[in-house]
């Protein structure tokens, strides 16, 4: 078991190695840097003034030994200094890192909270026309793309309340329902939208036991049809299902880009979006590892949940 | 996913047999015919979900006889104008009919949809199948290359390709090709690992069939259902990403006509004065992605075998 | 981004400066027109103290240095916390100088090569110190002759200056190598404000990332990607502003975001502008608390040539895509829709330098008879060879105006043949493209703070010399360069508006180098309780709050 656990951990560093390989060189090939852009509105400024500000912050050496000093640095738990604002990657990341947290797992929350109730009442009524309404519900969540749905969704607090989510970010401890006014509709457009699949995915795998030879044995015996569902059914179901809802919320993590731009929350992904426009190169790099990391993480212990909830799988 | 069952060791020859003859009885016509008749009277959203896919096919192919106008021509006066008889549904402010520009639209929706759900599922089968039959070092190298793929956010990939590679409809169909790939793969894989340990593909390779004819022959159409699912669901997926990088820019560029930059440039601007501009090409691509996806999930359970109703 | 220092005399009528002509043209003509409901400029009207602002700023500030900065996205949310020596007149907000920190107008020699600035006493800076006059020559010295690892991308606006002195504690001095007539507005510049001798000296990058000035807030807090305060600052010198208590600016990105937040009124205003549609949907929205001013911009979108690249090295193709384009057409159209408007040649429409209607009209891509000039462009084609044009048209990916304004000339010129193709670039390639002449055709665009020719003109330069990182055309053409230097040294003012239109003349007819779209109109609906701004002809002037109040019931 150990030797497993410390294997699987040992096999995200070719994966995160190889995220960081990738974004430095994508982010390389992309024309356009930072020093061009910071005085793009003004022509007047010298080439030599360029070239020295290019050299200030390392622009100009080889890639090779750009990269190898970044990931000195890496290793090191520092992720340099943003182009942009010249301050300190990790300054610029903290205070999103905790609100993109905060959304995904509101987001995962309201996602889990719709799924598991309607995939468990669309199997046991399946092919009837409350399993046909769940269906379509859910295919609903993807089916919009997600700026418009965000769109959408403000227009109506404005328009019937003449109200808006708040601009202002204030952390859950210090005044929760402020936190949650503003929070709660990206989590919900977000969450619909992760819905969808974990709906699925419980009605399919709730289907799949209820067709066992234990659960028919059990309703031969005149169990109860709830005592069924809610003893066998769900309770064998719920593996696949805490797979698929632990996996959306790794996706989900990198996938908020779109959306925090619309609420104009100040996350992770927002921040994204500005710093590769920027070609600020540390800190798309330190995004996306922190994004790929995230994501090799959840799988890595969606995989340890698999070996404590099911008995069967043993590590090697 | 339950491979098929051989019975005790078989020979070369009856593992080629049996598949042959499978393949033969599901390319029968009458077969086809009665699983379609079963398919409409089992399954009213799969089929609802076809039938949006088929006016979508018909819409691309025939755009030109059935658009009333051309994608790019109108009076430019500066204002939309309303849905009328001559315009079902109104025109946008460079006096472009927008009925004839949501049927071209079909078009690139499906153009990026197809190209992108096929290319990317069938290198994600290559991959998988791969993955799963030779094991060991291959497996492992193409599964890091995977989660490296995977775990990448998709908006740095569309900007460094959109940007490296410059705009128009083809790159937005490699940026959004590339995220399938890693996700058709490790489904194949795990479809294709439970085959590979079958007895008829150990006794294929041990009378020298050789692996790209295993892989063809024997894996892949049995991992094809998953592919197949997986394909209908991205193909949805990839008209709503291609919207998705039209918010941020990088989408399919005016003037040609996508759902995408029409619902993101002039039906967000004119939300409020003609909300029309927003709402047809809206519906439009909600409606693909409903088709698409409903059929996929009829599909799936019309396909996989422990699902089908007693 | 004024390149030529050399203006004998600035445009300022009603300011009569001695080493400016006596026969400036009269008092300054705002072009804004208070539209929409109240007025929110009404006159008579106290001012109240008390409340707190909130308004949008549209992207964040690369750094907190404004003598670094070029983006308005620096001055909206940090100009409340300095001072400058000279400001616009916020009452009128487009030509009128009004001393800011300065006592009066500079007193200026009669070689016109040494200039005096009395600074207004009692001036403090938010730590309490007090601005002498060896604050603003750290400040001026710092702007022309930047330390290593600080830039000042406006230093050419100050090379007509040899030295700075602090000749006593309220005197700065100004030694001239030759006379100049621009440097009032340098002074008047809304970049250049005052810094600490002391806090330079300490590190000369202090001001990138702390504030600490003489203006009438100080600094509360800046909350990354979402809000930049500050409150009222109780020692600022021009008692009794600032009125309001506080500020917060909003850091909003995505258009429809911004419009619902002063739908929602969780934000008051925003000084860049808006599209006609989110003026229409706020004032439908919000019909007895909106209040809307409008005005002509000093910003413009150019058709780039590149002309090291053939055909466009050719004239008369040049010619042939400039005359194609129907501007008062296009302009009237696309005023529905975006923010542009007036059609004009190289100085904004209705400014001090802008021709007349009729006289535009003879110019070649201005003509109201469009039929005629497709005919003509036609012609040019088929006289260069390339009656059946093909070219890639590069744009950056930003909507407004950007992405109406290329869609009108993709249309334009297909009416005389030409197949264009729209290249949307994010702005970071974009850039690099123009830059490195890596395109055929570009969109490009230019914005100043001032009605002034040398700003508008600087472009137009030779590329390989004064016009270098601003000509994205890559011509060189001598003859231009004299013209545009002779301008900048008429000191009559009837005379120099005639050289002027010379070279718009001469740029767009003639040699069709660089051609004007169609110029920028500003729309600023905001909510009427907002009191004392005055929009103006540019988003970058008069952001330092003082003169804004809220008449809150």
């Amino acid at each position: 078991m150990t030797t497993y656990v410390i294997g699987r951990l040992l096999l995200m560093i070719p994966t995160l190695l190889g995220v960081a390989i990738l974004t430095f060189v994508l982010m390389r090939v992309v024309p356009g840097d930072v020093v061009t852009l910071r005085y793009s509105q003004s022509g007047s400024v010298p080439q030599e003034v360029i070239d020295r500000e290019r050299k200030l912050i390392g622009l100009d050496k080889p890639l090779q030994a750009q990269f190898v000093e970044w990931m000195g640095q890496v290793v090191r738990m520092d992720f340099g200094t943003s182009l942009w604002t010249d301050r300190p990657v990790t300054e610029e990341i903290s205070t999103r890192l905790g609100i993109t947290v905060e959304l995904a797992l509101l987001a995962a929350l309201v996602a889990s909270t719709l799924a598991v109730p309607l995939g468990v009442l669309a199997a046991v009524k399946q092919d009837t026309w409350v399993d046909y309404v769940i269906r379509v519900f859910a295919i609903g969540g993807i089916a919009f793309p997600s700026f418009w749905l965000g769109i959408l969704m403000i227009l109506a607090l404005v328009v019937w309340f003449q109200w808006a989510p708040p601009l202002i970010f204030v952390p859950i401890w210090k005044d929760p329902i402020a936190n949650l006014a503003q929070l709660i509709w990206p989590a919900l457009a977000v969450g619909y939208r992760y819905s969808a699949v974990a709906t699925r995915m419980t009605r399919s795998s709730v289907l799949e036991v209820l067709r066992e030879d234990y659960v028919r044995t059990a309703r031969a015996k005149g169990v109860s049809e709830t005592l069924v569902v809610v003893r066998h059914a769900l309770r064998n179901s719920l593996l696949p299902v805490i797979t698929v809802i632990s996996l959306e919320f790794a996706f989900l993590f990198g996938g908020l880009v779109v959306t925090e731009q619309v609420f104009n929350v100040n996350g992770l992904g927002k921040l994204l979006v500005d710093a590769v426009a920027h070609r600020d190169y540390p800190l798309v790099q330190a995004i996306v590892l922190i994004f790929s990391f995230v994501f090799v993480f959840v799988n890595f212990i969606v995989d340890m949940l698999y070996g404590i909830l099911d008995p069967r799988i043993r590590f090697g | 996913m339950t491979a098929p069952v051989a019975a005790g060791i078989p020979r070369r020859r009856d593992v080629e047999d049996s598949a042959h003859k499978r393949y033969l009885e599901d390319r029968g016509w009458p077969r086809a015919r009665r699983a379609i008749g079963t398919f409409i009277r089992r399954r009213p959203l799969g089929t609802a979900g076809a039938a949006v896919i088929l006016v979508m096919v018909v819409a691309a192919v025939f755009a030109d006889q059935l658009a009333p106008y051309g994608p790019q021509e109108g009076t430019f006066t500066g204002l939309p104008t309303e849905p009328s008889l001559q315009h079902f549904f109104g025109t946008d402010p460079f006096g472009r009919d927008v009925f004839s520009r949501l049927i071209y639209g079909s078009r690139t929706a499906l153009l990026v949809g197809f190209t992108s759900s096929l290319v990317g599922s069938t290198l994600g089968l290559i991959l998988g199948v791969m993955s799963a039959y030779f094991g060991g070092k291959v497996d492992e190298i193409i599964q890091r290359l995977m989660d490296v793929l995977i775990s990448f956010p998709l908006i740095v990939l569309a900007i460094a390709i959109v940007a490296a590679l410059g705009p128009g409809t083809e790159k937005v169909i490699v940026a959004i090709t590339i995220p399938v790939i890693p996700r058709v793969a490790r489904v194949t894989r795990a479809s294709g690992l439970a085959i590979v340990q079958m007895p008829y593909i150990e006794a294929a390779r041990s009378v020298g069939v050789q692996a790209p004819r295993i892989m063809r022959l024997h894996i892949a159409p049995n991992v094809f259902a998953p592919y197949l699912i997986m394909m209908t669901a991205f193909l949805g997926q990839a008209i709503l990403l291609e919207a998705t990088l039209s918010y941020l820019g990088l989408g399919v560029v005016e003037p040609d006509p996508a759902w995408g930059n029409m619902l993101r440039g002039q039906g967000m601007q004119f939300l409020d004065q003609a909300p029309w501009l927003a709402i047809a090409p809206g519906v439009a691509i909600s409606l693909a992605v409903f088709g698409f996806n409903l059929f996929g999930d009829s599909l799936r359970d019309a396909l996989d075998p422990r699902l089908r109703t007693a | 981004m004024i390149r030529r220092a050399l203006i004998p005399c600035f445009m300022i009528g009603a300011l009569v400066l001695a080493a400016c002509a006596p026969s400036g043209p009269s008092t300054s003509s705002p072009a804004a027109s208070a539209a929409g409901t109240a007025a929110a400029t009404a006159a008579g009207e106290q001012p109240k103290p008390g409340g707190e602002l909130t308004y949008i700023v549209t992207a964040e500030p690369p750094t907190f240095d404004a003598h670094q900065s070029t983006t308005f996205a620096t001055l909206q949310p940090i100009s409340p916390h300095y001072s400058t020596l000279y400001k616009l007149d916020p009452a009128d907000n487009v030509s009128k100088i009004i001393p800011d920190a300065a006592d009066g107008l500079p007193t200026i020699s009669a070689d016109k090569l040494t200039w005096t600035v009395k600074i207004r006493s009692g001036i403090k800076f938010h730590d309490g110190s007090v601005l002498t006059a060896e604050d603003v020559k750290a400040t001026y010295d710092k702007l022309k002759n930047p330390p290593t690892g600080v830039t000042s991308p406006r230093q050419a606006t100050l090379a007509a200056v040899d030295t700075f002195t602090a000749t006593d504690p309220t005197t700065f001095t100004i030694k001239l190598k030759y006379p100049s007539g621009s440097l009032l507005a340098a002074m008047a510049s809304p970049w250049n404000y005052l810094y600490s001798a002391a806090k330079l000296k300490a590190d000369p990058k202090f001001y990138e990332k702390n504030i600490m000035g003489t203006g009438p807030f100080t600094f509360v807090e800046y909350v990354k990607g979402s809000y930049w305060a500050g409150k009222k600052f109780a020692d600022y010198f021009d008692k009794p502003k600032p009125y309001l208590d506080s500020y917060k600016a909003f850091f909003i990105t995505d258009v429809n975001r911004q419009t619902t937040a002063i739908q929602s009124k969780q934000a008051m205003i925003e000084f860049r502008g808006f599209t006609p549609q989110q003026r229409d949907t706020l004032s439908r929205a919000l019909p007895n608390d909106l209040a809307v001013q409008e005005a002509a911009w000093v910003c413009v979108n150019y058709i780039s040539f590149n002309t090291k690249k053939k055909p466009f090295d050719d004239v008369r193709v040049r010619q042939a895509l400039n005359i194609a384009i129907d501007r008062w057409a296009g302009g009237e159209a696309l005023s529905k829709q975006t923010i542009v408007k007036d059609v004009g040649g190289l100085m904004r429409p209705k400014g001090p330098f802008a021709m007349s209607d009729a006289d535009l009209e003879k110019v070649p891509g201005y003509s109201r008879d469009n039929k005629k000039a497709v005919e003509d462009a036609k012609k040019l084609l088929a006289d260069a060879g390339v009656p059946t044009l093909t070219f890639q048209f590069l744009n950056r990916n930003v909507t407004t105006p950007y992405e109406p304004v290329a869609l009108f000339l993709l249309n334009e010129w297909k009416k005389i043949g030409v197949t264009a193709t729209h290249l949307v670039k994010e702005t970071a390639a974009y850039q690099a493209d123009m830059r490195n002449g890596n395109f055929d055709v570009g969109l490009d665009f230019n914005c100043d703070y001032f009605d002034e020719p040398d700003l508008q003109l600087a472009k137009m330069y030779s590329a390989s010399g004064l016009g270098k990182g601003l000509n994205f055309s890559f011509y060189d053409d001598p003859k231009l360069d004299d013209m545009i230097a002779a301008q900048s040294k008429e000191t009559d003012a009837a005379k120099r508006k005639a050289l002027v239109n010379d070279i718009e003349r001469y740029v767009i007819g003639e040699k069709a180098w660089m051609v004007p779209v169609i110029w920028w109109y500003r729309i600023i609906p905001y909510l009427n309780i907002v009191r004392g701004y005055r929009i103006g002809s540019n988003h970058y002037t008069t952001m330092d709050m003082a003169n804004i109040w809220l008449a809150t019931k």
